[in-house]
């Protein structure tokens, strides 16, 4: 459930359902985004988050449900007059414009002077560095560079909020990485909300105050990206982002301290309670992440161990991969060990020994069945 | 002129989101849009059009007309030998020039769309140009060369290749075929150059890896998925083709007259209105019937290929 | 670039160059013959003249068909222009019952004998007791012209962007100044171009003009009358070499416009998610 903040959120978005005909693109969302701070919304393609995005913007109207933005009902207001900017997959470049008349188009109703006008497009591309490629049309710009024109475009207007639609989707793992960096240290320069609409889960780990993860048209999860990461809240969140080793258990009880589940391999386990009631001797998915899992060399021990055989190995230049099969589990274990110690020397077959910490383990609800068609 | 535009982001995601809907809606702003359009085309061209077919089953006497249903026109149109002549040149016409330019403008079209390189534009543009100008003038331009004293015969001669000018090249069916296939030449080529532009190039590369020479490839690859723009060419040839009027006055003399000259005169001196209705109906539903025939056989054809 | 069809190597360029000779000659034979120093179109040639243009100049029935004719086109290059981009609009933009059908209409001339067009035209405008006139012979023609200046209109529109008038109204336009600051701009070549498209088509067109003017005969009217008499040819052959070199110039304007405008604003494949 979205976090209630102290002051009003910027955004709050209220059980807004989004059919197209019998199409279910949106599912009773309701999430609140904070003034100031960089958004993300998560998910594979046809989750519903870029019709999110457009809602906000307006583009797209909900079916029922509200948007409120800064306090105002937003719903039957049209885009031009929201306080919104948005930077589009396509970046959208004016072709028949040079880069300095595309960012001033917005500029053009506030009939500020042409003095003025000057001198704010000026800074505007001085703070995405494009200063020097004002009189370039569109097709005398590399993506990055459009991207950039975009973002001063649409932050020469001082909107309250900006939403970015997969900004960086069409840009090679370079020049990605080189803006993930710079969108991140415009943010916290400009200071507004910015709302990210990304399928790609490092860069929304990387860049976000907060992720909303969504499936199938609904919120899976909303936190900070540590928290998502360490402890998702279902299994469709914690296979999303990053590796994930899922192991099946039975609740025998709870304590003061938590949740108790008998594991196959892994002994009893203390987990954190859940939101949900939890029946005792119910079945329980649990999760724990690859890199959790330690390689023990030598006559290293560990308080907590198992051993078990080298099935496969991936190698991965700073990183090997290994799937490691265990007697008693059904599906073999996936561990990611740096090089350094050696990982990448064992083959095939070796045999191993690991380590585990009990407290790394997540209890993984079931995600809701997803019904697209009404 | 390039119609070829062949540019289609794919959709990969669930249903493409509409268009905004915060205005009126989007059926009834897109209906208000077109219909200027559309209540012109209706009116100038559908409504027309059915009024010929009415006149059709009407007569004339003078100039009165008698709204009295009656098929005697038809049967006129179908049944006297005069018509069923000029009609049956027309259609036998019509298809020879299709066919023909069909036939010679298919490896223009694949030079251009395979070996066309950076500029394909170009050579259509280059090609089609001629088709734009005046088609009074181009028949023209055909007289003059297929005279008595035109400039081939006189060219012959004076080059000493013949001593007596050839009668036979004008006026005659074979230089209404001729001026004709020579019209429509270019404009046969755009319709199958979309098609071939469509065609992705590693099907043929695959066809070649699984065994074809390159013939092969072209018949059991290419052929089939051009089939589409060499049906729209025989399709943009033939019909207009068989109504066809100032070629058949200028350069067919007594041999090649067609059916638009019959039809034509029923408008003027002839002042049988229903009559010229219904020999036009006719030529419409026959020419129709060919091409779709036409097409059918062509379609089989291409498939016993495989 | 280039896979498979290289068996035709020697011999489709061979084939190509008879092709262009086929096109071409024909055509290349007015301008030859309309400076030629005889009455009469027959090898060898007789000589350089100019007379024959000179000739038009004074003849007062022809300047007066250039006239009707320049009026006529221009009219039916604006109304179907302005036809066209509203359907052209309506098409690509907009989803409606009965837009297949619509645009099949519009398209229609195309696949229709010209005579059954003009034929149909001419009993609906007598029947409605219109006088034949240039003004039939605008309406007349601009049916005829719609689809092509619809295929032009059509590819500008869908060949650009749609998030180009989305991030207009995101950054503050009203629709009607989106209209006016980005879909205008940027379809103008689209639209230049159907004006040229047609204006050519019109100058150049018999037909519907053979039976829908009245007393006031356009260019290829004028032309057709005076087919009939021999001696009249050469300054046949004057008028429409003039003919000829003006449509090629107009359309190869409409081209280069065209295609300076793709190079700009075409957008190059984007990959949605």
């Amino acid at each position: 459930m979205p976090e209630t903040p102290m002051i009003a959120p910027m955004i709050a978005i209220d059980r807004v359902n989004k059919f197209y005909g019998i199409y279910k693109a949106l599912s009773d969302v309701s999430l609140d985004i904070v003034a100031g701070e960089f958004f993300s919304l998560l998910g594979p393609s046809g989750c519903g988050k870029t019709t999110l995005l457009r809602s906000i913007a307006g583009f797209d109207s909900p079916s029922s449900g509200d948007i409120r933005i800064d306090g105002q009902s937003a719903i039957g207001v049209p885009p031009n007059l929201r306080p919104t900017n948005m930077v589009f997959q396509s970046y959208a470049i004016f072709p028949h414009l040079n880069v300095e008349e595309n960012v001033a188009y917005g500029l053009k109703r506030l009939k500020l002077g042409a003095d003025e006008e000057r001198r704010r497009v000026g800074a505007a591309l001085d703070q995405v560095r494009l200063g020097h490629l004002g009189k370039r049309r569109g097709h005398e710009l590399s993506g990055g560079q459009r991207q950039r024109v975009a973002l001063a475009r649409a932050l020469v207007l001082r909107p309250k909020v900006l939403l970015l639609d997969e900004p960086l989707s069409a840009l090679d793992k370079k020049l990605r990485e080189e803006m993930q960096v710079e969108l991140r240290s415009l943010q916290k320069a400009v200071g507004i909300t910015f709302v990210l609409v990304t399928h790609d889960q490092y860069e929304a780990l990387a860049l976000s105050d907060r992720i909303a993860v969504m499936f199938g048209g609904r919120i899976a999860q909303v936190a900070t990206p540590k928290e998502i990461y360490q402890r998702p809240r279902t299994k469709l969140v914690a296979d999303f982002l990053g590796g994930m080793n899922f192991l099946s258990g039975r609740t025998i009880g709870q304590t003061g301290a938590g949740l108790t589940v008998e594991t196959e391999k892994f002994g009893t386990l203390t987990l954190a309670m859940p939101e949900e009631r939890i029946e005792v001797g119910a079945r329980a998915t649990l999760g724990i992440r690859p890199e959790r899992l330690r390689l023990l060399w030598d006559d290293e021990r560990a308080p907590h161990e198992l051993t078990g055989k080298v099935v496969d190995r991936a190698y991965f230049g700073e990183t090997t991969h290994l799937s490691v099969g265990v007697e008693g589990l059904e599906k073999p274990l996936s561990m990611i060990e740096t090089n350094t110690y050696g990982a990448d020397d064992l083959p095939v077959g070796a045999d191993i020994r690991l380590a585990y910490d009990p407290d790394a383990f997540v209890l993984l609800a079931d995600d809701p069945p997803v019904e697209r068609v009404q | 002129m390039a119609i070829a535009a062949s540019h289609a982001p794919a959709e990969l995601a669930p249903p493409e989101p509409p268009r905004p809907r915060w205005s009126a809606s989007e059926e009834a702003s897109g209906l208000a849009l077109i219909s200027p359009t559309l209540l012109y085309a209706i009116s100038l061209l559908a409504l027309p059009i059915l009024i010929v077919f009415a006149y059709s089953f009407w007569s004339q006497d003078y100039l009165t007309i008698d709204r009295a249903l009656t098929l005697q026109n038809y049967r006129t149109a179908l049944f006297e030998p005069m018509y069923q002549d000029l009609l049956g040149r027309s259609l036998v016409i019509s298809l020879v020039v299709s066919i023909v330019t069909v036939v010679i403008s298919y490896p223009i079209a694949c030079f251009i769309s395979f070996h066309g390189g950076r500029h394909k534009n170009l050579w259509l543009f280059l090609i089609t140009v001629p088709c734009w100008t005046s088609y009074l003038l181009r028949v023209m331009s055909w007289k003059v060369i297929l005279g008595y004293q035109g400039v081939l015969n006189t060219g012959l001669m004076s080059a000493g290749v013949t001593d007596q000018p050839i009668a036979s090249l004008l006026y005659n069916s074979n230089a209404v075929v001729i001026t004709l296939v020579h019209s429509w030449a270019a404009f046969a080529i755009l319709p199958i150059f979309v098609s071939l532009e469509k065609i992705d190039r590693s099907l043929i590369e695959a066809a070649h890896d699984l065994g074809d020479t390159k013939l092969m490839s072209f018949l059991r690859v290419v052929l089939p998925l051009s089939l589409p723009g060499v049906i729209s060419a025989l399709l943009i040839v033939m019909i207009p083709t068989v109504g066809d009027y100032v070629t058949p006055k200028l350069v067919g003399g007594k041999d090649g007259v067609m059916i638009a000259t019959a039809i034509q005169a029923q408008f003027g001196k002839g002042a049988n209105w229903p009559l010229g209705a219904a020999l036009s109906v006719t030529t419409m539903v026959v020419v129709s019937t060919m091409a779709g025939l036409t097409v059918l056989a062509l379609k089989l054809v291409v498939r016993r290929i495989r | 670039m280039t896979s498979g069809n290289l068996r035709k190597s020697r011999l489709l360029p061979g084939y190509v160059g008879l092709y262009f000779l086929f096109l071409y000659l024909p055509i290349l034979l007015l301008p030859v013959f309309s400076f030629n120093n005889a009455a009469t179109t027959t090898f060898p040639l007789a000589g350089f003249t100019t007379r024959w243009y000179v000739s038009l100049w004074a003849n007062r029935e022809m300047l007066t068909a250039a006239v009707n004719s320049l009026v006529v086109g221009l009219c039916v290059s604006v109304l179907s222009t302005l036809l066209g981009i509203c359907a052209a609009r309506a098409i690509t933009r907009y989803r409606f019952r009965g837009r297949r059908a619509a645009n099949g209409l519009i398209m229609a001339p195309l696949f229709l004998p010209e005579i059954i067009v003009a034929v149909s035209l001419l009993m609906v405008v007598l029947a409605a007791g219109m006088e034949l006139s240039l003004a039939t012979v605008i309406l007349g023609q601009t049916v005829f012209c719609l689809p092509y200046c619809m295929s032009v209109l059509t590819a500008g529109f869908e060949g650009f962007d749609r998030s180009l008038e989305e991030a207009s109204l995101d950054l503050g336009e009203t629709a009607f100044g989106t209209f006016r600051r980005v879909t205008l701009p940027v379809v103008a070549p689209a639209i230049l171009s159907s004006l040229l498209v047609a204006f050519t088509i019109s100058l150049d067109e018999f037909i519907l003009a053979f039976f829908l003017s009245g007393t006031e005969p356009t260019l290829p009217v004028y032309i057709w009358g005076q087919l009939r008499f021999a001696a009249k040819l050469p300054g046949v052959l004057a008028l429409g070499t003039i003919m000829l070199v003006l449509s090629i110039l107009l359309l190869t304007i409409a081209e280069t416009v065209r295609r300076r405008a793709e190079r700009r604003y075409a957008t190059r494949g984007h990959a949605h998610a």
